[in-house]
């Protein structure tokens, strides 16, 4: 019966199609964990004497992104120019899920890495949390991550405060918008970049305070596509400088320089990007983090023996953190507003968050004559975004 | 005050625009998916094809605007994006074609071939800045800005939208066009005609790994603009979904390209003008629109038309 046989055919084809689509899922991991990563001395006991101290870095992106995950990949290389006795392991690409287990697992059995430092958000909970009760001898340190008493003693964090360049880069965007609205393409909703963002606006209408800023959330770290659609959408609705915490800011400063709009960067400089439309960016350092770590552990201090402090915290006046080369755009009065308030911030005189503070719903969150200084753990817990923010 | 002059119009509008900025791809990888499906043989791996022509072209486009300038530059990275798809549709070509080999696998295969590839011969090329292609200003007539971003369209969009009817009679009325059926419907009538099925599936999965690689370059050379590894974000993929959604008919897939580059846009345009809530599955439009398809499409009550009679036989 030929017809039936067509019909067993074609949807034979339909289920293959499906299947292969679900292959490709479990594919995309194949290929994208093998990157960056050196040859491994399996055999090498891990902690033993004589063995290299080896440290693994894992990145969610490519290590060359030119945005966060290059930020870190470049201030691994800074710290391998100055302790080139330490054995690096790197591994990109990996996504907050169990591969990243996988990751953990095959650096600490295979390459015998006695630090870890996953250097993305979602992989702490349960990931890191689950590997480090397994493995109480590796020490993890997670970026930005709050901790608290009932995570175990081999879970370190550092802080690299960026809210204070994140202000200062909103001085800057509020002095530059002619519209009176900014645009903000959030990645995650989470407590990091809220504080990040909060401080932008803050700043911005520090400096003029009729700023209001529109938010789109994209939802992922790195979705090419979609940033450029935010960036298109908020233009249209008026914005004329257009920020990002993206991974990858390149997209969203191509599309607003394409549409002849300011926008300011993030993670590394991007000033190249576009030299005219580009104000200036929020940076890490986390050079001076690493070192730090390198130079404690060499002294053989441990997170386990205390030698290590749980937390690592610094922002702008440690170094740890920076504001990028303003662009040529730049008018000369908000390159000084951002100056004046930079020096401020260093000197305490100026602070961030501090009351009377209200959220975009009218509720108070900070009261009058209070302060949170950078450091406070409460930013930490920030899920609202402040007045001035639409965003229903 | 500009701010509100768009306001809710700013929805419409900005899906509009994604649909025109954003289906190009898609609309290239399924036509060339639907070439080579007609010929009887699946290629997944036009996803790993997306990707070597998006940072083919872009690689070309920026070493050689010095050469020739940043107006041809991008075109020849169009046409080398082309070339480098029909590199890897090369390959699988002739591998799908071997006795006992699954076509299914090896497009999988050359997913991760070509996306690796791309990925270690692209590293150069994520920082700088690549001179990109043109754009036709069909909004100059309105003053209001954001009409006039919405209506600045690709000259390769456009051509995509002239190849649908083109290869749809293509196919229906040209005696290369009925090489192609006969081979994908009844291999063994096409091998009493004389036509040697090798041949015309090699030559059809080539030029439709071509029209990939165009759509790659779509991708890094007019939007959105760059080259990363995760430009491509599985629309290679999606673009094979949609030429079974189309039934194998290029003038379909033209819709089905524009209905997934607009529903990319959904998303960001309800939540500029400040509807925020359900954000993820505004973002998930396209994949749940992709899972209704396949689920109305799958249906054991009814057969699907236009599928080609050797398609996913082992031969």
């Amino acid at each position: 019966m030929p017809r039936d046989r067509r019909l067993s055919v074609n949807r034979r084809t339909v289920l293959r199609g499906l299947l292969s689509a679900g292959a490709f899922g479990v594919t995309s991991h194949l290929w994208t964990s093998c990157a960056r990563s050196p040859q491994s001395e399996s055999g090498v006991a891990p902690n033993s004497v004589d063995s290299p101290l080896v440290i693994g870095f894992i990145y969610v992106g490519p290590g060359d992104d030119y945005g966060y995950n290059q930020s870190h990949a470049k201030a691994v290389a800074a710290m391998l120019a100055q302790f080139p006795d330490i054995k690096i392991v790197e591994e990109a690409n990996i996504p907050e899920t169990t591969a990243v287990q996988e990751s953990m697992r095959n650096m600490i059995e295979i390459d015998g890495a006695q630090i870890i430092f996953p250097t993305s958000w979602g992989y702490f909970d349960p990931h890191s949390l689950q590997l480090a009760q397994e493995f109480p001898e590796v020490q993890f340190f997670h970026p930005n991550h709050p901790l608290d008493d009932s995570h175990p003693a081999n879970v370190g964090a550092y802080y690299s405060s960026l809210v204070e360049p994140a202000f200062l880069s909103g001085i800057v965007a509020g002095l530059m918008s002619t519209t009176g609205k900014l645009g903000y393409v959030v990645p995650k909703p989470i407590p990091v970049v809220l504080q990040e963002l909060n401080s932008f606006v803050l700043g911005a209408r520090s400096a003029n305070p009729d700023i209001v800023v529109q938010t789109v959330t994209t939802g992922d770290w790195a979705l090419p596509i979609k940033e450029a659609e935010a960036t298109n959408s908020l233009i249209d609705q008026g914005a004329d400088v257009i920020s990002t915490r993206v991974d990858s800011p390149k997209i969203v400063i191509t599309a607003a320089a394409d549409r002849g709009v300011y926008s300011c960067g993030y993670h590394v400089d991007q000033r190249d990007v576009a030299p005219n439309a580009y104000l200036t960016g929020v940076e890490w350092n986390w050079e001076a983090i690493y070192v730090q770590y390198a130079e404690m552990t060499k002294a053989g201090k441990t997170l386990m023996n205390g030698g290590i402090p749980k937390a690592l915290q610094g922002g702008l006046k440690e170094g740890f953190s920076r504001i990028s080369d303003y662009g040529s755009a730049v008018s000369a009065a908000a390159r000084e507003a951002a100056e004046t308030a930079k020096v401020q911030l260093a000197s305490g005189e100026l602070a961030i968050f501090q009351g009377e503070l209200k959220d975009n719903r009218g509720n108070l969150i900070i009261p009058a004559g209070e302060v949170w200084q950078v450091g406070d753990p409460r930013l930490n817990t920030i899920d609202w975004m402040v007045e001035g923010v639409i965003a229903s | 005050m500009a701010t509100e002059a768009l306001g809710w119009w700013g929805v419409p509008l900005g899906i509009l625009a994604g649909t025109l900025r954003g289906s190009a791809p898609f609309l290239f990888v399924s036509l060339g998916e639907c070439l080579t499906e007609k010929s009887g043989k699946i290629n997944l791996g036009l996803e790993g094809t997306l990707l070597m022509g998006a940072m083919s072209a872009y690689a070309i486009s920026y070493l050689s605007q010095d050469i020739v300038g940043s107006f041809w530059a991008p075109w020849l990275g169009v046409l080398m994006a082309g070339l480098s798809g029909m590199g890897l549709g090369a390959i699988h070509g002739w591998l799908a074609q071997q006795r006992r080999v699954n076509d299914v696998a090896v497009g999988i295969a050359m997913i991760i071939f070509g996306s690796g590839l791309a990925f270690f011969l692209g590293k150069p090329f994520i920082q700088p800045q690549a001179p990109q292609l043109f754009t036709f200003h069909f909004g100059s007539w309105s003053t209001i800005p954001a009409v006039q971003a919405a209506l600045r369209i690709s000259p390769l969009f456009l051509i995509g939208v002239a190849i649908a009817p083109a290869m749809q009679w293509f196919f229906r009325s040209t005696r290369w066009g009925l090489y192609v059926r006969a081979v994908g419907d009844s291999p063994d009538a096409a091998l009493a005609m004389g036509i040697s099925i090798f041949k015309v599936r090699f030559f059809s999965i080539m030029a439709g790994s071509f029209l990939a690689g165009i759509g790659g370059a779509c991708l890094s050379l007019y939007y959105p603009g760059v080259w990363t590894e995760r430009i491509s974000s599985g629309q290679g993929l999606m673009a094979v979904a949609l030429v079974i959604f189309a039934r194998w008919r290029p003038v379909q897939c033209l819709w089905a390209s524009l209905l997934f580059g607009g529903a990319q846009a959904i998303g960001p345009a309800f939540q500029s003008v400040g509807i925020n809530s359900y954000y993820y599955l505004f973002n998930a439009a396209p994949y749940i629109l992709t899972l209704l398809i396949m689920v109305i499409t799958c249906s054991p009550k009814r057969t699907l038309i236009g599928a080609p009679g050797a398609l996913g036989k082992m031969d």
